[in-house]
């Protein structure tokens, strides 16, 4: 087992959390990409834990799941109002903070 | 007390404070304040009296050297030991009283202090020194209590008391005819629409005359005198609605101040040269042993004669006081009887080493004081003949009797004249009283038309108001007689017999005209309206006990008594060395028989119908006479189209063409200047250079504004866009550079 597999994959699932996140118009699809990032994210915190022998890489995951959990709790609420006011969750509609 | 005789003035000073603030909203409208303060100063004054009286006389005083303006070197010397002797002394005296039994013994070392260091004093005069020490009888010593007001390098300035026996009685003559009047006032002045402002201005003039005579140095004597010129316009100008009341106020403010600037002129020289000091006492000391050179002291005297002139109504510029009579009777009494115009007969009997030695009143020869004192003796003598209104007779009397007080110490008879100015305030102020008294009950000071017979309508008045007119004329035994027999024995004694025959005219005539005044009022028919009656005990009141005391206070200095030259003589007086005389029972004989003439005389052409009347109808030259006297002697022609009028004219016009010329020049180019300036700041700093950057930075501000806010989209994945190419950037930039 050799650390850089697991960067890879983490890179990997980076990549796709982030094409999702600029490019997806639904906003649902937006934060299950975010949660693809975030988890990218816990990989390698993992991995670096392993790798060193600590728990404290460990530690930070859970800490980060949890979080990311209180984040979508946010987001999806969020994106529900959206819906409800517009009947649509196309995110390049929403542009009332436009300059 | 006396050395807290300081809370006198500041019981008057509050006092004036307390009406002015809150005398309308007090029931008696703030007459109840001015009643406590004076009544509480007298009784000080009076506890101040007894306990002076009661003092160990202890404190010797040798007479300086006959000739005191000997050579300089010498005189100087003798001077330094003069004030060395004057400490000595003083030291000892202050053992004297703390030892309080040892006082005997302490005199006597007084005296040794004395006498070691006057023997160099004496070095030139020492036979004169040997005569002094047998007549030099102790006096009491002063107590002075000072406190610095102000220090600057070798100057310093002293504020506080000092009271010896010429303040104590000053103290007590003031406080007293004070009270008469406040307790007059209220009777007289009710209902006047300015009671409480009158209350007022009385207490303060209280003050001013207290501060000054308690005063230890000049500069604090200018002071209260100051004060009382500024009362004195206040009270005189108490009616000031009318036209002549409120002229005759500024003409009374205006004449003494003409004089005053001689004063301050004479506090300065004196300042200088005796040392930078504004200490009286000092003063004195330094002009007696002649530390001062003849030609500043002749200044400076000269200068304080002037104020002299002024203040005491003395001729030429007698003319403000009968015009004040424009004021209300009780400020009329107060005036004349114990504040203001005595302040200059003050001044001459406090400063009296200055004038002693700048004058050589010693010396027997005419001196100025002397001069004006007799001239204004006779003057204002014979203007008191045709007067018709009552308070203008009194008023030129008091300007006589002034004029015999001033004269009194002119020719070197100190104790006298402050023993006339002592018994004069008591009936003086008894006379005015008892005219406010009459006019109060006729409404009129106008003798020859609403009064005479009066007696009968007023007995209370008519009594006290004889017994006033018998003591100013002299009459024995009551005070007048006392003290103008004292003035003229000195004027005969110490080799000044012109002003003695001056003094001896002036006594008849005083009596005469009194007697004149008296007939007027108070005898023949009534010729005025109205039923008179006599006046409340308000009035009354003050009016009886100031009969008692006129009658009765010449006593005090009688011959055989003579407690009154024991109390009041000061060491400038003793340094001085002022001749004391036995009573002459001839110049006593003479002078009475020269008042009751006057008295004979006035009678006899009243009563009895005797004598040339009607003369000015006959003859030319008393009608003349007549004139001149019914125009005061042009006098006031003189001041106002004479000197006021020629400088009127050309100052004014220097003024107009200063003001057109040369200020409104100024003023234009100052205004054509700011216009200009004015214009260049519009247009140039304003328009181009303020507005510029304040446009310039919102057109940026703006023009960024529109660039940028394309950037602004408000989509949520453009900025998470620039969010992850800003990552990528620095992430590049630290893989590249690291």
């Amino acid at each position: 087992m050799y650390l850089n597999q697991f960067l890879l994959l983490a890179a990997f699932l980076f990549s796709v959390g982030v094409y999702g996140v600029l490019a997806r118009k639904n906003g649902v699809l937006v934060l299950m990409s975010i949660e693809l990032i975030l988890n990218a994210v816990n990989i390698n915190l993992v991995a670096f834990g392993a790798f060193h022998d600590t728990v404290a890489g460990q530690v930070f995951a859970l800490f980060v799941i949890a979080v990311a959990a209180a984040e979508v709790g946010v987001g999806l609420a969020i994106v529900l109002l959206i819906y409800r006011n517009r009947h649509s969750i196309d995110l390049s509609e929403v542009d009332l903070m436009k300059g | 007390m006396l050395a807290y005789a300081w809370v006198i003035p500041a019981v008057m000073v509050v006092s004036f404070a307390l009406i002015l603030f809150f005398g309308k909203r007090l029931p008696r409208k703030g007459h109840e304040i001015g009643l406590a303060a004076i009544a509480i100063a007298f009784a000080l004054s009076t506890v101040c009296a007894v306990e002076w009286v009661g003092r160990p006389a202890n404190h010797t005083v040798e007479p300086v050297a006959a000739e005191p303006h000997g050579e300089a070197t010498a005189s100087e010397s003798g001077g330094h030991g003069e004030e060395e002797a004057g400490h000595g002394a003083e030291e000892a005296g202050h053992g004297a009283e703390e030892a309080g039994h040892g006082a005997e013994e302490a005199g006597h070392g007084a005296e040794e202090a004395g006498h070691g260091a006057a023997a160099p004093a004496a070095e030139e005069g020492g036979e004169h020194g040997g005569e002094g020490e047998h007549e030099a009888e102790p006096i009491r010593e002063p107590v002075v209590s000072e406190g610095t007001w102000y220090e600057n390098g070798p100057v310093k300035i002293n504020a506080g008391i000092h009271m010896d026996g010429l303040a104590v009685v000053m103290l007590f003559v003031v406080t007293l005819i004070s009270l008469a009047v406040h307790v007059f006032s209220t009777s007289y002045m009710h209902d006047d629409r300015r009671y409480t402002h009158f209350f007022a201005a009385l207490s303060l003039f209280t003050a001013g005359m207290l501060i000054m005579v308690t005063a230890s140095n000049t500069l604090q004597l200018l002071f209260g005198w100051e004060m009382m010129g500024l009362c004195s316009f206040m009270l005189i100008g108490h009616w000031w609605e009318e036209k002549n009341n409120s002229d005759a106020a500024l003409k009374a403010f205006f004449t003494t101040r003409t004089g005053d600037i001689g004063l301050l002129v004479g506090i300065s020289i004196l300042f200088f040269a005796a040392g930078n000091t504004f200490d009286i006492a000092e003063t004195n000391r330094a002009a007696l042993a002649g530390q001062i050179s003849d030609t500043v002291l002749l200044a400076g005297a000269a200068a304080l004669l002037c104020a002299v002139i002024g203040k005491s109504a003395q001729f030429p510029l007698h003319t403000w006081l009968p015009d004040a009579m424009a004021g209300p009777t009780p400020v009329s009494a107060l005036i004349h009887a114990a504040t203001m115009v005595v302040a200059g007969v003050y001044l001459v009997a406090r400063l009296y080493g200055v004038f002693w030695s700048a004058f050589d009143i010693g010396g027997g020869g005419i001196n100025p004081i002397a001069l004006v004192g007799g001239i204004t003796v006779i003057i204002a003598a014979l203007l008191a003949f045709v007067q018709s209104d009552i308070k203008k007779v009194l008023a030129y009397s008091t300007v006589s009797q002034l004029g015999y007080m001033v004269m009194a110490l002119g020719v070197g008879a100190w104790t006298a004249g402050i023993f006339h100015l002592f018994t004069h305030a008591f009936f003086k102020g008894l006379l005015f009283l008892g005219a406010g008294s009459v006019s109060h009950a006729v409404h009129s000071f106008d003798m020859k038309k609403d009064m005479g017979g009066m007696r009968t309508f007023m007995p209370t008045t008519y009594k006290t108001f004889m017994v006033g007119t018998l003591a100013l004329a002299g009459v024995f035994p009551l005070a007048g007689f006392w003290s103008k027999d004292e003035i003229l024995l000195g004027a005969g004694e110490n080799g000044y017999e012109l002003f003695l025959v001056v003094g001896l005219v002036g006594a008849f005539m005083t009596a005469a005209y009194m007697t004149r005044c008296v007939y007027l009022t108070f005898f023949g028919e009534y010729r005025g309206h109205g039923h008179p009656h006599e006046s409340p005990p308000a009035i009354t009141i003050p009016l009886i006990v100031l009969a008692v005391l006129s009658a009765g206070a010449g006593l005090l200095n009688a011959p055989g008594i003579e407690l009154f030259t024991k109390w009041t003589e000061n060491e400038a007086v003793l340094l001085a060395g002022v001749a004391h005389h036995e009573f002459s029972l001839m110049t006593a004989l003479i002078g009475g028989l020269f008042a009751g003439g006057g008295i004979a005389a006035s009678y006899l052409y009243y009563w009895r119908n005797l004598g040339p009347h009607r003369l000015t109808e006959r003859s030319g030259a008393a009608m003349a006479g007549y004139r001149l006297l019914e125009n005061k002697y042009y006098l006031d022609r003189l001041y106002t189209d004479g000197i006021v009028a020629s400088i009127k004219g050309p100052i004014a016009r220097a003024a107009y063409i200063v003001n057109q010329r040369v200020i409104d020049a100024v003023v234009n180019a100052v205004g054509i200047g700011t216009r200009r300036a004015g214009r260049f700041t519009y247009d140039v700093l304003d328009q181009k250079g303020v507005d510029g950057i304040v446009n310039g930075v919102g057109l940026t501000a703006e023009e960024g504004g529109s660039v940028l806010r394309v950037l602004q989209t408000g989509r949520v994945q453009q900025y998470a866009a620039f969010l992850f190419g800003g990552v990528v950037l620095l992430g590049g930039a630290l893989v590249l550079f690291t």
